[in-house]
């Protein structure tokens, strides 16, 4: 996963509440075993189509929504479709739980401002955009705001850590705890007879 | 003396293989559950020539894009057979036990789970897909997770996470003939707002939730999601044991009891902590419909659609206007007069036997205005449906009764509705395009779907009562 330290771009503003990850990408595009590259061209589609949504242009790289952005399933595609496109920080209120764990994974930050901020960012004509995450700040003509983001993700996303090469290095703890699980709960074992 | 401690403080301090400086922990999984959506997941670990570390813990389904007509046979649409195909390839490759199309137990990965006994009180459950909250009923820590994630369980069959909030969301009393568990959660949603529940673990309690069935609280804990938690649960008690015993793969003999002992230390104690609470009369609960494309815009039958004119937040007032004219319906209308075009039965929220039965009840006798299908939950679900005569009292009013999957939950598989139609439906989600491109969702009961087969229109099924 590539570092994440600072990003300079176009900012797509999406005035819209509650976007979630069926309007991000479609159901009806993720129909083959397919490779998640080439899902950026799906990106909005359907609300751009009716007009709600504007279309995402290339060289736009920071998006900035209203609250409760990322809401519903908890298809990475959504993530995918962003990142494919090259977007790599969403700005908003509030965010879908897993949504937001799914853009960390691929090296999107999810920066949460307030709501006034949100709207102050959205209100800016198309200026480009600075998210400075080692400073949690998002720069954009002459209006500087904070965003709020977890710490361990601020710093997974800094270092551009993989975790599960993580996780292996941990073989020894997870080799006691279970030792010690199948002792204290051996119902838990799902029954094969 | 240890603290007090809540339902969801014991199963996460449960599971703690190792906890990081930075908050992070790392948590083992009980069970991960697969559909034919995990393929990037498959895809990652092959590309970096891991295995599956547990697939005796790790269980496959074909639910999100199995045909539900025609079953059987050969799947006709070359891309959905692929997608099948490749779920059954994945699992076989690895050794993971599968309810493929064709097993007498395949369903919908959370319907299925749960009755085959695999979701037990204290454990952790994972799947993704976002409403693995459901199996939270049993008093299990469930979530969804994303496909790096599920990457990460097959590979290591644990996960890092940041323990959430404790939110407790109480009904006490008791509701009111024809009420729900759809009701109570469509109003808790429209109550707390569809990110009102955002990183926190929610825990359900309150005589009103303590009286509902196992499948009244898969419901609401299903979701869950629809109010931005990470997860829901209900701590279990007598209904959750009865429930499982002799379910296949439940524990039995002298695990059974051994099992019984653990669960029973499960509940929150009575002086337990919580971040946030919410508290709900259960009595002012009435038959709730979704008008707009969040699930938070609910509202009680007896209502009328809003005028955004009159919301004093204008985000809210952007958000209804948008949502109206999505919807083709219009400020100050009764909501018990929309016309609707179909209906749909089914889905992870409301497809079990007691959901079938609820709305067989109702359209008992009566001829559909409206087109409309059934979906059980499970193929079990199905073939008891048809043993009890539901099957029969659906197919007799003119609805088309199906075989098990997400169907028209999701529109995966082409069970869609044609853009610009208005559907009465049991499921979670009134996104647009959910249902399929131009879609229009009303989210409701199985019984107030069934009361809007027989009117045609949005209808209080307390007229039928
Ligand atoms: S029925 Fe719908 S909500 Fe449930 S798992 Fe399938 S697609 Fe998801």
């Amino acid at each position: 996963m590539t570092p994440f330290t600072r990003e300079s771009a176009a900012l797509m503003r999406l005035p819209v509440a509650n976007v979630d990850t069926d309007q991000l990408i479609p159901a009806r595009f993720m129909k083959e075993p397919r490779r998640p590259e080439g899902y950026g061209r799906f990106l909005l589609r359907d609300l751009v189509a009716e007009g709600t949504a504007p279309a995402p242009a290339p060289g736009q790289t920071i998006l900035v929504a209203r609250r409760n952005f990322g809401c519903g399933s908890s298809r990475e595609a959504a993530v995918y479709a962003l990142a494919d496109f090259g977007f790599r920080a969403v700005i908003a209120p509030s965010f879908g739980d897993i949504f937001a764990s799914n853009c960390v994974k691929n090296g999107v930050v999810p920066a949460t401002v307030s709501e006034e901020d949100a709207e102050r960012l959205l209100g800016i004509e198309a200026l480009p955009a600075t998210v400075d995450l080692e400073a949690q700040t998002i720069a954009c003509g002459n209006v500087v705001v904070p965003f709020r983001i977890d710490p361990v993700w601020r710093t997974q996303l800094l270092n551009g850590w993989d975790d599960i090469d993580l996780t292996l290095a941990e073989a020894d703890s997870i080799a006691a705890f279970t030792a010690r699980d199948v002792a204290e709960r051996p119902w838990a074992a799902p029954r094969r007879d | 003396m240890n603290s007090p401690a809540s339902l969801f403080d014991r199963l996460w301090d449960r599971h703690v293989v190792k906890r990081r400086e930075d908050g992070l922990s790392l948590l083992w999984i009980d069970r991960h559950f697969v559909h034919e959506g995990s393929h990037h997941a498959f895809g990652q670990i092959a590309a970096r020539g891991a295995k599956v570390a547990r697939p005796d813990l790790t269980f496959g389904v074909a639910d999100h894009y199995v045909p539900t007509r025609g079953r059987g046979g050969p799947v006709p649409d070359a891309s959905i057979a692929r997608m099948v195909d490749q779920l059954s390839a994945n699992t076989a490759a690895h050794g993971i036990t599968l309810f493929g199309l064709d097993d007498p137990r395949q369903g919908i990965v959370h319907v299925t789970g749960t009755e085959q006994g695999l979701t037990l009180p204290g454990l952790t459950v994972v799947c993704g897909d976002s409403h693995t909250s459901t199996h939270g009923a049993f008093g299990a820590y469930a979530f969804g997770i994303g496909a790096s994630e599920v990457a990460h369980v097959l590979a290591t069959q644990t996960l890092w996470q940041k323990k959430p909030k404790r939110m407790r969301i109480s009904v006490e009393g008791a509701t009111a003939p024809g009420i729900t568990a759809k009701d109570i959660m469509l109003t808790i949603i429209a109550t707390i707002g569809a990110d009102g529940a955002a990183g926190h673990a929610i825990e359900y309690a309150g005589t009103a939730i303590r009286a509902l069935s196992m499948e009244g609280r898969m419901t609401l804990c299903n979701m869950s999601i629809e109010a931005g938690g990470r997860c829901g649960m209900v701590a279990p008690d007598g209904t959750t044991v009865a429930y499982l015993k002799g379910r296949p793969f439940a524990p039995d003999g002298a695990l059974w009891d051994r099992a019984q002992e653990d669960w029973a230390g499960l509940a929150s104690d009575a002086d337990a902590v919580f971040d946030r609470e919410v508290a709900l009369e259960a009595a002012v609960i009435a038959p709730t419909v979704t008008w707009g494309v969040s699930p938070e815009q609910a509202l009680p039958i007896t209502a009328a659609v809003p005028d955004p004119e009159a919301m004093a937040d204008p985000v809210k007032a952007a958000a209804a206007r948008d949502a109206i004219a999505y919807m083709g319906l219009t400020p100050g209308q009764p909501l018990a007069s929309v016309p609707v075009d179909r209906v749909f039965i089914g889905s992870c929220t409301n497809s079990r036997i007691e959901d079938l039965r609820a709305a067989a009840k109702v359209l008992a006798g009566h001829r559909a205005r409206v087109p409309g299908m059934v979906s059980p939950g499970s193929s079990l679900v199905k073939q008891q449906a048809e043993e009890e005569g539901l099957a029969r009292i659906f197919t007799e009013a003119g609805l088309e009764w199906v075989a098990s999957g997400c169907s028209m939950c999701v529109g995966m598989n082409g069970d869609t509705v044609p853009a610009g139609e208005r559907c009465a439906s049991t499921t979670n989600r009134n996104f647009k395009g959910r249902q399929g491109p131009g879609a229009r969702t009303h989210l409701m009961s199985p019984a107030m779907v069934a009361a809007a087969a027989v009117t045609g229109k949005l209808t209080d099924v307390r007229q039928f009562a």
